[in-house]
């Protein structure tokens, strides 16, 4: 590369996005079908269904402890398939670039992503740059979407927990959120909390290979926290959910920051964790199942579907016996002191 | 209407001291407080330090609290 | 368990359950208790302590949250100095959504006005240092806990120079608040539960007028679930002996003193004057504002700007939950017109409001009660 900061010159078209494309983009996230360099690409799918996901990732600071937003936009995007089942086949990134970022940076990230694809076992098929004006943009914005194959068998969605059904987690609530939250420098707090994104795929399809049709849903709780997720799947199914506070896992630093900013870890956003809604007769093998992988070490068994109240209702059973119900996050998350 | 978190004291300078609970650390100013040490645990509220736990006092609650209910037959 | 664990020990805070309800199956009467501190009315919902209390034990919230309680006309001059071009408004998280006549702070923040959130005045002095073109002004809301604080802040300011730091004072104090309750005969309560680092800084003593005038127990209690069992527990056993005195059941942290070196601070910076309390009206003398000698810091005195005519929501009935003469669920616009994501009235604004707490940490409604 010429330039050590990105110009709007990358984004036309031209030499320079040219240059930008072949001497950083597609070297670091290299796959075969861009070397085709085509208008798009030929994924061969072997199964009758595709599970199809976007999103778009444009958190601030754009690095922070445990991670990026290069790996968070791949991760991301590779789980949302996962919580249907699917194995995920290919992911296109589209990159949205602000005048003057620095190149150091920019590929900094893309080496992220390609190891992040590579984790997942996933190719980057396709993908777009843009360029914006100083101002227009804040430093990257990026988007990746993605396709997953889905098994004809495999029937995994929010509507389908019941009454009886257990509700586990793979690990700790609240980190992602908070790491992010840590980095604001006029909080001036320094925390040992780092990112959990993470990839769920092969987590994902060991237990539908072992459990199959026993495991009902999967969700994972990122924005508006774990609260915010599962009253979503209390609405969609019709039942009530009971979570008990004594089995949340969540680490001390966490606990400890929320407490100091008057925050709930319960709606903090989380990257690397899912919710495994089960039929109850396999819920202790399948917590046994996700602590023997590493994304899955502090698995747990943190609640169950049913109990005599309202249709999708949330309940908390509190540490000391008490029940109160809880709400979706409305609104931000906001630091409070009162 | 006043979060405040127990934080330990880590260290000081001067009217500042840096505290911390479970890895979270913060500056916080010791101006309300007299005589803090390095080891206190301080009630810490918008960055400032408000008392100093009295760890005689906590114990005593305690104490005091498990005695009731074992007098009351509640301590099964 | 380490010492201060022990006051989250889940076994003692089922044990003291127990004995409230041994306790209250003796009661000669029902008693009402009211917390004033917005920390209790969050714990008592975030434990569920509700759904564990004996039915002739209520617990109502208070005027204990200074998000809540604080004018339409503070949230609108505050929005009225965002709009200046050489204002920084610092402001603790809390108040970010609180609505003022037309907008909140943090639709002023979307709309490109310079609002940022920090977690102490100290922050905010800070940001004044690097901004020294800057006019930094810092939202200052709370009550004993805080005030002190602001002071320390502005003491800071004075000592190192630093001359465009201003605080928008909107500051008050609970036990004249206390005391204007309990002299209002529409009023039925039994007990102050009261409120644990308000305490810490004006100590047990800062309720004896209210004691000794209204004759009603005033305990101070932490906020753990089990502070709060057994300050319960403390406030019943006075009622039992038709006693009325200050206790300290947070001894802890708090003494009949409280921290005088933080009193002198607050004391030093701030004098009382009368102050407006949404939904209540004017109680004497429980504000704070700036003594003479620190009026450079006053917002209110050093920014010249236009304030908008500030218009009050109809139909809610704050004043009356904040009193706690009714409860949340029975003002006509709980949960329809008014919720936590399109608040009306001052206690659903803040997250720890009296009808925010309801809403988010109600108790929950049991499907064989709705299908009769």
């Amino acid at each position: 590369m010429d330039s050590d900061i990105i110009l709007l010159g990358h984004g036309s078209g031209g030499e320079l996005s040219h240059q930008l494309l072949e001497r950083l983009i597609i070297p670091i996230l290299n796959d075969s079908d861009f070397s085709q360099r085509n208008d798009a690409a030929v994924i061969d799918c072997p199964t009758r269904q595709l599970a199809f996901s976007t999103d778009s990732y444009v958190v601030d600071p754009i690095f922070f402890p445990g991670g990026n937003i290069g790996d968070l936009a791949i991760n991301g995007t590779v789980n949302d398939l996962a919580m249907r089942g699917a194995i995920p086949l290919a992911i296109s990134v589209a990159l949205i670039l602000e005048e003057g970022f620095a190149v150091a940076e920019l590929r900094r990230i893309l080496l992220s992503m390609a190891a992040a694809a590579r984790h997942a076992g996933v190719d980057i098929v396709t993908g777009d740059t843009k360029v914006v004006p100083r101002g227009s943009a804040d430093q990257i914005f990026i988007n990746t979407s993605g396709v997953g194959m889905l098994n004809d068998n495999v029937s995994i969605s929010g509507n389908q927990a019941s009454v009886g059904d257990r509700v586990l987690i793979n690990g700790t609530i609240g980190d992602h959120g908070m790491t992010v939250l840590a980095c604001r420098e006029e909080l001036a707090m320094s925390a040992p909390v780092t990112t959990d994104s993470a990839a769920l795929n092969h987590l994902v399809a060991e237990l539908v290979d072992v459990f199959g049709a026993k495991i009902h849903v999967l969700r994972d709780p990122t924005r508006g926290g774990v609260a915010t997720t599962l009253k979503e799947i209390a609405l969609q199914s019709q039942v009530a959910i009971q979570l008990n506070e004594t089995c949340l896992p969540v680490n001390p630093a966490v606990s400890s920051l929320s407490a100091l900013l008057g925050l709930d870890p319960l709606f903090v956003a989380n990257e690397g964790k899912m919710l495994v809604i089960v039929a109850a007769e396999i819920a202790d093998e399948a917590v046994t199942l996700m602590r023997r992988h590493a994304v899955g070490r502090d698995a747990a068994d943190i609640g169950e579907i049913g109990g005599d109240f309202e249709a999708g209702s949330l309940i908390l059973n509190t540490a000391i016996g008490g029940q109160r119900r809880v709400e979706m996050l409305s609104g931000d998350l906001l630091p409070r002191i009162c | 209407m006043c979060l405040a978190v127990p934080m330990k004291v880590m260290e000081i300078e001067q009217e500042n001291a840096t505290c911390c609970v479970d890895g979270v650390s913060r500056n916080v100013s010791l101006m309300m407080l007299d005589g803090v040490v390095v080891g206190d645990y301080v009630l810490t509220h918008a960055g400032f330090a408000i008392e100093k736990l009295d760890p005689h006092e906590a114990q005593e609650t305690i104490t005091l609290l498990r005695q009731l209910l074992a007098a009351t037959g509640d301590d099964s | 368990m380490s010492l201060l664990g022990q006051f989250r020990d889940p076994q003692l805070a089922q044990q003291l359950v127990s004995q409230l309800h041994q306790r209250a199956a003796t009661l000669a009467r029902p008693v009402t208790l009211m917390e004033v501190c917005g920390t209790h009315t969050m714990a008592i919902g975030q434990h569920g302590l509700r759904s564990l209390f004996p039915e002739n034990i209520r617990l109502v919230s208070g005027p204990g949250c200074p998000v809540c309680v604080t004018p339409v006309t503070t949230i609108d001059h505050a929005i009225a100095l965002s709009k200046h071009r050489d204002v920084i408004i610092t402001t603790f998280g809390d108040m970010m959504r609180v609505p003022g006549s037309t907008c909140s702070l943090q639709q002023q923040s979307a709309l490109g006005g310079d609002v940022r959130i920090v977690y102490s005045s100290l922050d905010a002095l800070a940001i004044a240092g690097k901004n020294p073109d800057k006019k930094v002004v810092f939202i200052g809301i709370g009550f004993e806990t805080t005030a002190p604080t602001i002071a320390g802040a502005i003491l800071t300011a004075n000592q190192q120079g630093i001359d465009n730091f201003f605080v928008l004072c909107a500051h008050k104090t609970m036990p004249q608040a206390m005391t204007a309750l309990s002299d209002d005969p529409e009023l039925n309560i039994d007990g102050y539960l009261c409120p644990a680092h308000v305490s810490a800084v004006i100590g047990g003593a800062g309720y004896q007028p209210l004691v000794d005038r209204c004759h009603i127990p005033c305990v101070v209690t932490g906020f753990e679930a089990l502070d709060i069992l057994q300050g319960v527990l403390m406030a019943l056993a006075q009622i039992e002996r038709s006693q009325a005195q200050v206790e300290i059941q947070y001894r802890r942290f708090v003494t009949m003193d409280g921290n005088q070196k933080a009193q002198r601070l607050l004391n030093q910076v701030f004098e009382p004057c009368d102050a407006n309390w949404r939904g209540i009206g004017v109680i004497a003398k429980s504000g704070l504002r700036l003594r003479g000698e620190y009026a450079c810091f006053d917002a209110a005195q050093q920014i010249n700007t236009v304030i908008e005519p500030s218009q009050e929501p109809v139909g809610c009935l704050c004043g009356d939950v904040l009193k706690g003469i009714v409860s949340p669920a029975e003002c006509p616009l709980f949960g329809l017109r008014c919720t936590p994501l399109s608040p009306v009235g001052a206690c659903m604004v803040s997250s720890e409001g009296s009808c925010a707490a309801q809403y988010r940490f109600g108790q929950p409604i049991k499907e064989s009660i709705q299908r009769g």
